[in-house]
This record gives structure tokens, C-alpha cells and sequence, in this order.
């Protein structure tokens, strides 16, 4: 079960400021989802998955990036090719 | 009660990065010098939703490698694990490591202890994890508004090696970061000369203390400095009577101080688990098929049984793969002839030289080192004029001017021992003698101290240019002429 003081502080560990309402809200949603889990635990059968597969790798060989243009796309912000973050300690 | 001049207790991690050419779980090229910020990124690199990580081969090779010539056992499966934290630098919001399954355990480093002789530091663990990006504090970290991201280095592989804390001075640490530089550039896994190639976090304490971990150390003196004014810092607040903290403290290179970081996290914050994305390794039969090369160790007794070099030029030479290559290529013509000069002139007189120029050893022509080492076996030169021979050759490179060879600047600047040379030295000899009477009166009474101030009278007459050895025979031969 998660709690308004592990949503408070998992929050506080991100900077990311949330209202006074929101951690009651958000504790709500995230024990919904982890009911679903609760769910697929009483699924009948072994549960146990087959996976006898190690040391799966590639060589080391080098493939083509996403363009400069591409890559930033997705930034709120950016400055001379760079993603612009706001301030960290 | 904690004792300010307890013994000091130092263990350390070590991030090295993997010299491989793709990073660690995608194709992006892991050599991104010339190209601008964000040009070496791909969706899985930059942790877009649904990119899968594929494990570079050749950087778990490499690890292994690392690992054998550290004398680690390797786990029979190990796995990674995802760290989850928040920093702009890490785009994922985790970074993919290795917690409670590293690759490697155990194995130690011998270094040089403070008191000579040999000291085995053991060590913890050698994990796999990728690097996160870089951040640029746009002005002072303090009132700087923002950060300026690149993802190129995010993905690029590493390895961090964990020590017992089993160092007893900052001086220590260094010398296993030396080491532990030597062994990885041996195994030919390493760049140390690439920027971010090395990152340290040291733990240290005075014996009866809490303990203090020194984050973000990037260079090999750094090391030295941050533990050297951590002891003082530690040592003050024991005499004060006051307690040390245990906390995390950062190291500021350009004012070689550590400062109290704001790390909120704790171990339990990171939720590691294990990365669903990824098979676990079993690899340790791959040990069979590694072949080492010669390490640090065994290429340091040897320049001593093979070339005779003294055990401190043994270690200065091969303390640095380069510097060790280029000693065997200047002395190969005439090994057992070359070696006792080349090894002084190479250890000592070069590589100081080259400190104080900042100056690489790739600019140095073994050739011409042998040309200047040869110049002075025939005593053709003083030392004095071989400095000067190799400040020219140095400065010549250094400013991409056209390089003389030895024997041309030796012309150029006159520096040769000429019989002329040996005139000027027993004409200055002659006005030495002249000029102190009383000096040749306290020689003949067997006085010591005479012979010594001669030759520095004959020293200030001929500036310098006369070979010490030389003048000490003819000095010696023209009083016992006089003696007679
Ligand atoms: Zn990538």
C-alpha cells in the first residue's frame, strides 16, 4: 500500500511540487494500479515463466544517432544544441 | 574519544570508462570530442518510452578483463539493476547498474605503501553500469538559473571498482589510482588521456570517527588534494572537540576544497531493482579464453633483471605504459649499453621536463632521445649541456618548429667538449691555485674542504661548462703536481 507520506516524499525527491489535495489523489490512483497487480497474482497457474536465457548480447559496432534536430524535438527548452533544465542543487 | 592524530582510513570508488566504440546498450559512437552536444543519441540512449537496452559484448570483455588482472572472482550470474533517481542529467530517471549481483568480487591491487615495499589493497567488487549525461551550470552553481544538458556521455560504458578501505593516506590513494591507471591502460580497456575517462568518490575517516564520502573527483591529483584537505578539515574538528559527521561532501577541483553536499537520497531511495530489460550474465567461463598481457607487476621486475634499472626507475618507467614503450624503443640499439643513462635521463630529467612543459610524450621521437643519450655516453656533453639539448628539443616540438637532432643543436649552440674546452678549464685551473694561496696551503695539510672550494672557483670561471668528472681529475692531478 502506498501512503501520502511515501507520495510526499517520493515528490520531494523529484522537485516536483505538488498541491495540498494532490497527494490524497494520487496515493487513490496509484492503489488502484497496484490492486490490478493484486489481481494478476491470484491468476491461476504456475506463474513461473520459462526463461533459461543468458548472455544475450550484441557486438560492439556502431550504428547511425538521431540528428542533432531530432533528438531535441521533445525539449520543453533548449540553448545552442544543449536541453535546458531548470536549476539542480 | 577520537584521536586527531588517529591513523587515517581510506577506501575508494572508482568510475573507468570502458574503452569501447558503441556504448553500452545502443549503437550511438562513444567518440563524441569533435561533434557538438545531443549528436550521439539515440532513442534507447535517451530513454524514450519503449527502447529496449542490447548489452555491449565487448565492454562485459573488458570488465573481465579488468577483473582477471585484478586477481576478482568473477560470480557465476550476475545482473543488472535499475538505480532510480531524479537529476537532470539522467534521462531515464535511472540508471542502469549493478547492485546485489555485480560482475566481480574480491581481488586486490599491490601499490607502494608510505613506508616502501609492497602493499596488497583489497577490493570489494567491480560492477557494470552506464554513465549519465553532463550537466553545464549555466554561472555560479549557487545563483546560476539553469542547466544546460548533453546526453552524449549518457550510455557510455563503465566500470567502478570498489576498495576495502585499506589506504592510510591520501598519498596512498593516488598511488593505487596510478596503479590501478597503469593496469587498465595495460589491459588496453582504457583512455586515461580522454576527458571524464575517470571519476572518484572516496570514503575517509580518522580511526574512532564517522566516516565522510568525497564525491566527484575527476582528476589523479585530485584525488590527493581532496583527501589532504579533507584530513586537515577532519583533524581540526577532532581538536575543537567537536564530532565529524558522517555525510557527503563534494570536491571542488578549482579550489581544491570539499563542501557539504545536499545528497537527500538515501540507500533505500534508489529502489533498485532488477532491470526487466535485460538477461543475466553468466560468463565466468569466458576467464579460460582471456589472455593477459604483461601487467605493471612483472614488466617492472623485468627492466630490472633485463636492463638493470634500479627498482625506483623501474617503477617511474613503468608506471606509465607509454613511458615504458618509449624507454625500450630508445635503448633497443644497445640495451645493457644505453640503459643505465636512459633510464636516468628518461625517468628523471624527461619526464620532469615534461611536466613542467604540460607536454605529451607522443611529441618526443624515441630516436632523438637515443641521439641525446648517445651524445652523453660518449661524454661528448656535460650534463649540464644535455638539459640544454633536450629544453630545445622540447621547446622545438612543443611549437611545432622544425626538430633539430641532438647532434645539430649541439653544433648550433656550441656545447660540445672541445680540447679547447679542457684548455679553458686548466687555464682556469691555474688562476684558481694562483688567486688562494691559502687554499693549496690547506689541501697540502690534508684539509678536505679545500678540494671542494677549488672546483667551484674553476666552476664560476668557466660558467658552468666544465664536466665535473673531468675537472675533478685535472684539479686533482695539477695540486698533486704542486704538492710534489
Ligand atoms: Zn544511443
Amino acid at each position: 500500500m502506498v501512503t501520502e507520506n511515501d507520495v510526499q516524499h517520493i515528490a520531494d525527491l523529484a522537485d516536483v511540487g505538488i498541491g495540498d489535495a494532490e497527494p490524497g489523489m494520487f496515493t487513490h490512483q496509484f492503489n488502484a494500479i497496484l490492486e490490478y497487480f493484486d489481481i494478476l497474482d491470484r491468476v491461476e497457474g504456475s506463474g513461473e515463466v520459462t526463461r533459461d536465457l543468458y548472455n544475450i548480447l550484441r557486438e560492439d559496432e556502431i550504428e547511425p544517432s538521431l540528428s542533432q534536430e531530432e533528438v531535441l524535438k521533445n525539449a520543453p527548452a533548449t540553448e545552442d544544441g544543449f536541453i535546458k533544465a531548470p536549476r539542480v542543487m | 574519544m577520537a584521536d586527531p592524530d588517529g591513523q587515517v582510513i581510506v577506501g575508494l570508488e572508482v568510475h573507468c570508462q570502458l574503452d569501447t566504440k558503441s556504448k553500452l546498450f545502443c549503437g550511438c559512437s562513444t567518440d563524441y570530442r569533435s561533434d557538438g552536444p545531443n549528436t550521439h543519441v539515440c532513442p534507447i540512449c535517451l530513454g524514450l518510452p519503449g527502447a529496449m537496452p542490447a548489452l555491449n559484448k565487448r565492454a562485459i570483455e573488458y570488465a573481465m578483463k579488468v577483473a582477471k588482472a585484478l586477481n576478482c572472482e568473477i560470480l557465476n550470474e550476475s545482473e543488472f539493476s535499475r538505480k532510480n533517481y531524479f537529476y537532470p542529467d539522467l534521462d531515464k530517471a535511472y540508471q542502469i547498474t549493478q547492485y546485489d549481483k555485480p560482475l566481480a568480487e574480491g581481488g586486490y591491487l599491490e601499490i607502494e605503501s608510505d613506508e616502501g615495499g609492497e602493499r596488497k589493497i583489497r577490493l570489494t567488487r567491480i560492477h557494470v553500469e552506464e554513465d549519465p549525461g553532463r550537466l553545464v551550470h549555466m554561472g555560479n552553481v549557487e545563483r546560476g538559473k539553469y542547466s544546460l544538458v548533453d546526453y552524449n556521455r549518457a550510455g557510455i560504458p563503465l566500470i567502478e571498482i570498489v576498495s576495502e578501505p585499506d589506504m592510510r593516506s591520501p598519498k596512498e590513494a593516488r598511488k593505487f589510482l596510478n596503479k590501478l591507471r597503469a593496469t587498465l591502460e595495460y589491459l588496453n580497456v582504457f583512455d586515461s588521456e580522454k576527458e571524464g575517462s575517470i571519476r572518484v568518490d572516496a570514503n575517509i575517516s580518522i580511526k574512532g570517527s564517522e566516516r565522510v564520502e568525497v564525491k566527484n573527483i575527476t582528476s589523479y591529483k585530485g584525488v590527493e588534494k581532496a583527501l589532504t584537505f579533507e584530513v586537515t578539515r577532519q583533524k581540526n574538528l577532532i581538536r575543537r572537540g567537536q564530532k565529524i559527521e558522517r555525510e557527503t561532501r563534494h570536491y571542488l577541483e578549482a579550489r581544491g576544497v570539499t563542501q557539504a553536499g545536499r545528497s537527500k537520497e538515501q540507500e533505500h531511495d534508489y529502489r533498485y531493482f532488477p532491470e526487466p530489460d535485460l538477461r543475466p550474465l553468466r560468463v565466468r567461463s569466458w576467464l579460460d579464453g582471456i589472455v593477459l598481457p604483461e601487467l605493471p607487476d612483472a614488466r617492472r621486475e623485468r627492466f630490472m633483471a633485463e636492463y638493470g634499472c634500479s627498482l625506483n626507475h623501474a617503477r617511474t618507467l613503468t608506471g606509465e605504459l607509454k613511458l615504458a614503450n618509449f624507454f625500450e624503443k630508445v635503448v633497443a640499439s644497445d640495451k645493457r649499453g644505453l640503459s643505465p643513462l636512459a633510464a636516468t635521463w628518461i625517468a628523471d630529467t624527461l619526464k620532469g621536463e615534461l611536466n613542467y612543459r604540460d607536454m605529451s610524450l607522443d611529441l618526443v621521437e624515441p630516436a632523438a632521445m637515443t641521439g641525446l643519450v648517445l651524445l652523453l655516453k660518449a661524454e661528448t656533453i656535460t650534463d649540464k649541456s644535455g638539459v640544454e639539448v633536450l629544453r630545445v628539443m622540447l621547446d622545438q616540438r612543443l611549437k611545432n618548429e622544425p626538430a633539430e637532432t641532438p647532434d645539430a643543436i649541439v653544433k648550433r649552440l656550441n656545447l660540445a667538449k672541445t680540447p679547447g674546452d679542457t684548455g679553458a678549464i686548466t687555464k682556469a685551473i691555474d688562476e684558481a691555485i694562483t688567486e688562494n694561496p691559502k687554499a693549496l696551503d690547506d689541501y697540502r695539510a690534508g684539509r678536505s674542504g679545500a678540494l671542494n672550494f677549488l672546483v667551484g672557483q674553476v666552476m664560476k670561471k668557466t660558467r658552468g661548462k666544465a664536466d665535473p668528472a673531468e675537472l675533478n681529475r685535472l684539479l686533482t692531478g695539477e695540486l698533486k703536481k704542486r704538492e710534489a
